[in-house]
């Protein structure tokens, strides 16, 4: 599974170089000027840490490629992000075992979120830019309600346990973050769901045009509710592994809506819908990444990182309308 | 309310509902108001001056929001206002650093890079077939993280002589005020009398459609683009007349991008372009405006307002939407 599934749908041409989807090359060129520039960075501690700090918007953008692939924005995962972290400092209240239970509800609040857009989309009929910024304001306005403006108290280690322990003595690489695995584990189910069953399939056709995926006999409604809700819980899970290793903040998800949809472009996802693939986001959310450290490396402040990634977004999106124009697809 | 809306609906002479929605979720904003005011024993709130003075706390949203109608009229829309409204008055306050002799300098400088900043956007929308969503996202990353590298605090300041802008009055209406209707005025002549109006109308309907019909599209797409920039750096200037200097920050703390397009949306026009107008943008602000007020009078808390306000954007659109047949995303 390298390419976009439409570029290296077999019966057209078979594989060639112009059908491999260009987020993974420039992924390999970012990779290489980084253990170039720090040798460090292919040692199991450069590129376990590199994963690590990738987890949370590879596992966002996961989720944002499902919205997007359906014809609609998630505005909301970012203050959703920031919802979860506050929400179970102030639950979680420094008691260890409370995160047994926490964690259940903070998925929930995730799924909750998620069905509210969906339903907010197909039933008051909201266009999602909007219903998303609705939620988006609301959850912000939650999150502050909830904490009084300063959120209290820390994060206790067994909740923080998924976003910064490592799992040692593991051969060939020595250790694992827990956060690593987190991600393998929902990126491939969201993957699989996407691209193996019928819900994915479901999924591209109402993107690409709701009317005939209708008359197909698609539920266009109960899907895009899915959608969302995938997205909203993958937004939750991003907000679990953040809280571990950012800490409490009221700003933790700030822009991380924005960084997701980044990266599911840079996979080649295709905004108003009907193209978009799981593996490809999280190479998009990995070159994202990758770029991030390599200005870090660069000693390039905070602003320039904004310059770089807007070029990049409107950059990666010109050069994908170019190919398809040239392809006539 | 055009002549594309008015064709599109056979109805024959009875109630129009899309005509007449603005106004209606005008009249339940000013009789919550009013009923707030009275319930609460506040009737010093009742005053014409008050009704001024609600007007003038948004008027830099009202300028923003004249010019976001165009793009969104032509099918587009424009995230990058609220960093240029920051772009803007930094420039103009740092030009004229406090000599009256630099005002016009400063004004032209402003509106130039307004200008530049929406015909880039423009170019990338109409000839890179970039999604405008990404583009003017992009652009706005641009233009924060370039102003960010150069300034992080006040910078400059506005001479006696420009304050007049925000400050002044003409007999009992402050000065911005009758700018601010003059330019909806010119705004809806534009739109109403004009070839370039009509064309916009037809462009946001159906680009395929107008572009058959010998409508160069592109160039349409652009001018609104342009429109809507140098609108925004209007606001900009405003802006800095208002808080005496100009701060990187101004434009991100009022959220002007999101607003803009939330009031342009209470007002009425479709996000999905060819249909709307200024005066429901208007009535958007003022409807945005009193609730604002609505809230300062009961006295409710900041993060509830906030709470609040994502509530009553999604319901104001849900008002129109959910009569819409069609399928959203």
């Amino acid at each position: 599974m390298t390419g976009s599934p439409t570029a290296s749908r077999p019966g057209t041409g078979g594989w060639s170089l112009a059908g491999i989807n260009p987020v993974w090359p420039l992924l390999a060129a970012l990779v290489a000027a980084i253990v170039f520039m720090n040798p460090g960075f292919a040692e199991p501690t450069g590129y376990m840490n590199f994963l690590k700090r990738a987890a949370p918007l590879a596992i966002l953008a996961a989720g944002q490629v499902y919205v997007i692939t359906s014809g609609g924005f998630d505005l909301s995962q970012g203050s959703l992000i920031t919802l979860v972290v506050v929400g179970s400092s102030m639950l979680t209240d420094n008691d260890p075992a409370a995160t047994a239970w926490v964690i259940p509800v903070m998925l929930a609040i995730g799924l909750g979120v998620g069905a509210v857009n969906g339903a907010i989309v197909c039933f008051l009929r909201v266009p999602s830019l909007i219903a998303t910024l609705g939620t988006m304001i609301t959850l912000n306005g939650l999150a502050f309600l909830w904490s009084g403006g300063a959120p209290r108290g820390y994060l206790p280690d067994t909740f923080r346990f998924f976003g910064r322990e490592l799992i040692h003595d593991v051969p060939l690489v020595r250790f694992v973050p827990v956060s690593v695995i987190v991600l393998v584990v929902v990126v491939g189910a969201l993957a699989w769901a996407m691209h193996r069953t019928n819900l994915g399939r479901m999924v591209h056709a109402i993107g690409d045009n709701p009317v005939a995926a209708r008359l197909a006999g698609v539920p266009v409604n109960r899907v895009r509710v899915t959608a969302f809700m995938l997205s909203g819980l993958s937004a939750a899970i991003a907000g679990i592994l953040l809280g571990g290793f950012a800490g409490v903040s009221t700003d933790v998800g700030t822009g991380y809506e924005l960084e997701a949809i980044t990266a599911a472009v840079l996979g080649g996802a295709q905004l108003l819908g009907g193209r978009g693939s799981v593996p490809a986001a999280l190479g998009g959310a990995l070159a994202l990444t990758a770029i991030f450290t390599l200005l870090n490396f660069l000693g390039l402040p905070q602003p320039v990182r904004q310059v770089v990634q807007g070029l990049i977004l409107i950059a990666a999106v010109a050069l994908a309308m170019h190919r398809r124009k040239r392809t006539g697809t | 309310m055009s002549l594309a809306a008015a064709s599109r609906e056979p109805t024959g002479d009875g109630f129009r509902f899309d005509r007449w929605a603005p106004l209606i979720l005008l009249g339940g904003a000013a009789a919550i108001y009013v009923a707030v005011a009275v319930a609460t024993g506040q009737t010093q709130y009742l005053t014409l001056d008050n009704l001024i003075a609600i007007l003038g706390r948004s008027i830099a949203l009202g300028i923003t929001a004249i010019g976001q109608t165009f793009v969104i009229l032509a099918a587009s829309i424009d995230l990058s206002v609220a960093s240029l409204i920051s772009a803007t008055a930094v420039l103009a306050s740092v030009v004229m650093d406090g000599s009256a002799a630099m005002i016009v300098p400063a004004i032209a400088a402003a509106i130039a890079l307004g200008a530049l900043v929406g015909l880039a956007n423009g170019m990338i929308v109409s000839v890179l077939k970039v999604n405008p969503l990404i583009a003017t996202l992009g652009m706005s990353l641009v233009i924060q993280g370039c102003l960010s590298a150069f300034v992080s605090n006040f910078a400059g300041s506005v001479p006696p002589a420009f304050q007049v802008f925000a400050y002044g009055q003409i007999g009992a209406v402050p000065l911005a005020l009758v700018f601010l209707l003059s330019l909806a005025i010119l705004a809806w002549a534009v739109l109403r009398f004009t070839k370039f109006g009509s064309d916009l109308y037809a462009v946001g309907g159906n680009e395929e459609a107008a572009r058959f019909a010998g409508i160069k599209t592109g160039r349409v797409v652009l001018t609104a683009h342009v429109i809507c920039s140098v609108c925004a750096a209007i606001a900009g200037l405003y802006l800095a007349s208002r808080l005496r200097s100009g701060a990187p920050w101004i434009g991100a703390d009022g959220v002007y991008d999101l607003e803009s397009i939330a009031v342009v949306v209470i007002g009425g026009t479709v996000l999905a372009g060819g249909r709307g107008g200024i005066w429901g943008t208007m009535a958007g602000m003022l409807i945005f405006s009193l609730i604002d007020s609505v809230f300062n009078i009961a006295g409710v808390d900041t993060f509830a307002k906030q709470v609040l306000r994502g509530i009553i954007i999604v319901a104001a659109v849900a008002f129109y939407a959910i009569r819409s047949k069609r399928i959203v995303a």
